[in-house]
């Protein structure tokens, strides 16, 4: 009950302000800036051969995408009907796929998304907090500080550029990977087919998961250098107890906590970094959509892509955080 | 200040290596200002013309050469990564000194605020926003809404330097001989607060030109001007990749890299200078292992 009351609820109330500031933006974005969407709307319909259009018929035409867009009645009443809609997951028909509703679009190409971003996180999380806390632990070594340069040339660098390097290279230098697709045309769903998910799933994730080891190997190693000179860890060292148990029970166990709220307050951009990956590897998920979205205007499907992705990382942030009670025994018990 | 950098120079080779990076890239971005060719005009130049002594870096597919263009790419970025800073900074610390002094609701809502940008998925966000204002964006622009989501980190870190500040000796003393709170805010705490704005002032450049670049692929940024976002988006445009002009696409990579590096090196060197922990504890590491 405690826990409750002092650990979940504060979180929980987090939760709704940062969906709330987030769905608001997304609400304000279009009507506080000074293009009108129907208006440019209707300019690319007229640009694409239509030049002359029946003065009644383009009154009609921008009374529909105002109802469409929900920017009819006064800002208040818009307010309350895009929550409303937003509750029955109706983001309206897409302009590019006409009449196919925004949602099925979105949930077609989350799972892939969902897929690359679980398998990097996770990936990236262990292997940069594993040998980060090996770097931090044995800080003195040669390959410790081999290993900490490489991570300091690697994290600066923008997930798109990595990205951008990984296809220079395996394009060009080692053609072993295709670089385009989510998986090779007409296969039936098998071995061969899980194979071919794999490959071609593997050069965005390598992305992802390269600048993402860089992060956390670097903010994992001060933290375990730090927590390496507090005085029970000396302790345990000088009774004797073996250097695997101190460095496991006693230096990594510590300093993996306040890394799992890291990783609830970076999933946002690691989410940013995968949308932006997808794209370059032409990865069928939410990246590959908003692409195709921004370039045709679509505006209801862009607003759909980015109102769920507020959604998906704001609960992907709480549940992690709600985890976090599971790991540390001082939250739950106090 | 001058003996600082000097000292920082000799013993710290992460911050030798960015600083003279740094001074490299703006030397030519200041050689932009030299330019024969004025960077929004196309065919200037004969057209894919490989890295020869007449144009050092070639030509691309638009006539331009890609030497001088990327100088001005250079400034561009740098001028739009300070501007977000500018103005995110200033942003950051107004929330982190009146969450810290006021405390209390105030410094909760605020708070919430603040941590409520860090966890929202920028990225959709900026492109909604920018594909909105896509036929007025400048530089300018951009680093207005860059700054939208620069500010919370600057913020959470100004704060928790006022809390620990607020609880000193000598507040208490200027306190109880009469100063004013401004004037304790201003006299005695801001020069505490300055050197944690500077290295954040770097890190918040780094991560505006990185967003900008993103931006910039998807076709969202001010797409005539030279940045080094638009050099690479305007090389994919023109497939430069396939068709092997590699000069062209390989320029504004590898200058991003040490661009990105350098910067990175410095605010890590910065931080760590300013940070008595860690100086005593390489101190202290030094001596275990001399």
């Amino acid at each position: 009950m405690n826990l409750l009351k002092r650990y979940i609820l504060p979180r929980l109330i987090q939760y709704f302000i940062v969906i709330f500031i987030g769905i608001t933006i997304v609400f304000l974005a279009p009507r506080f800036i000074p293009l009108d969407p129907v208006i440019s709307v209707i300019n690319r319909i007229t640009a694409y051969g239509a030049q002359y259009m029946d003065p009644e018929a383009l009154e009609k035409l921008t009374e529909t995408l105002k109802e469409l867009y929900g920017l009819k009645g006064s800002i208040f009443e818009q307010y309350i009907k895009f929550w409303k809609r937003l509750f029955r997951g109706d983001f309206g028909p897409s302009l590019t796929i006409f009449p196919t509703p925004v949602i099925s679009i979105i949930k077609n190409s989350l799972p892939w998304t969902a897929g690359l971003l679980i398998i990097a996180a996770l990936l990236s999380w262990s292997i940069g907090n594993i040998l980060g806390g090996l770097a931090g632990y044995f800080s003195n070594k040669k390959w410790a500080k081999v290993l900490s340069v490489i991570a300091m040339v690697i994290y600066p660098i923008p997930y798109y550029i990595m990205a951008l390097i990984l296809i220079i290279l395996f394009a060009y230098v080692f053609p072993i990977f295709p670089i385009v697709g989510g998986y090779s045309i007409g296969i039936n769903p098998s071995f061969s087919f899980i194979f071919s998910l794999i490959k071609h799933a593997f050069l965005p994730a390598l992305a992802l998961v390269i600048v993402g080891i860089g992060w956390w190997f670097l903010s994992m190693r001060s933290l375990t250098s730090t927590i390496t000179s507090e005085d029970y860890v000396v302790y345990a060292e000088t009774m004797g107890i073996p250097k695997n148990k101190v460095l496991f029970q006693y230096v990594m166990k510590n300093s993996m906590l306040p890394q799992i709220t890291n990783l609830a307050l970076q999933i946002g951009g690691i989410f940013s970094g995968s949308l932006v990956t997808e794209y370059v590897f032409s990865y069928p998920g939410i990246g590959q959509v908003l692409y195709m979205a921004i370039n045709n205007g679509d505006f209801n499907l862009l607003m759909g892509i980015v109102t769920f992705s507020i959604l998906g990382i704001a609960t992907a942030a709480l549940l992690i955080d709600l985890l976090y009670p599971l790991f540390d025994p001082r939250v739950r018990y106090r | 200040m001058f003996v600082i950098l000097k000292d920082l120079f000799k013993y710290d080779k992460r911050f030798a290596f960015g600083f003279s990076v740094i001074l490299i890239l703006l030397f030519l971005s200041i050689l932009s200002f030299f330019s024969p060719y004025n960077p929004v005009l196309w065919s200037l130049v004969p057209k894919n013309l490989p890295p020869s002594l007449k144009h050092i870096l070639g030509t691309n597919s638009m006539g331009q050469d890609i030497f001088w263009n990327i100088t001005h790419a250079i400034k561009n970025s740098i001028l739009l990564g300070s501007l977000t800073a500018v103005i995110s900074i200033t942003i950051g610390t107004f929330v982190g000194l009146v969450a810290g002094y006021r405390g209390g609701s105030v410094d909760r809502a605020l708070m919430s605020i603040n941590d409520s940008f860090i966890v929202l998925p920028s990225l959709p966000i900026l492109i909604l926003l920018s594909t909105m204002l896509k036929e007025r964006l400048t530089i300018a622009v951009i680093a207005v809404i860059l700054s939208l989501f620069s500010w919370p980190w600057g913020g959470r870190q100004v704060r928790a330097i006022v809390l620990s500040l607020r609880e000193r000796e000598f507040t208490y003393t200027a306190f109880f001989s009469g100063m004013g709170t401004l004037k304790t805010v201003l006299k005695e705490h801001l020069p505490f607060v300055i050197p944690w704005v500077m290295a954040n002032f770097i890190n918040t450049i780094l991560w505006a030109i990185g967003m900008e670049t993103t931006l910039a692929i998807f076709g969202l940024s001010s797409l005539e001007t030279p940045t080094i976002g638009t050099t690479i988006y305007w090389a994919n445009q023109y497939q430069a990749l396939l068709r092997g002009i590699w000069w062209w696409i390989l320029t504004p990579v590898i200058i991003a890299v040490f661009l990105f590096l350098s910067l990175y090196l410095l605010s890590v060197s910065i931080s760590e200078f300013l940070d008595p922990r860690t100086r005593l504890q390489r101190m202290r590491m030094e001596e275990v292992s001399t």
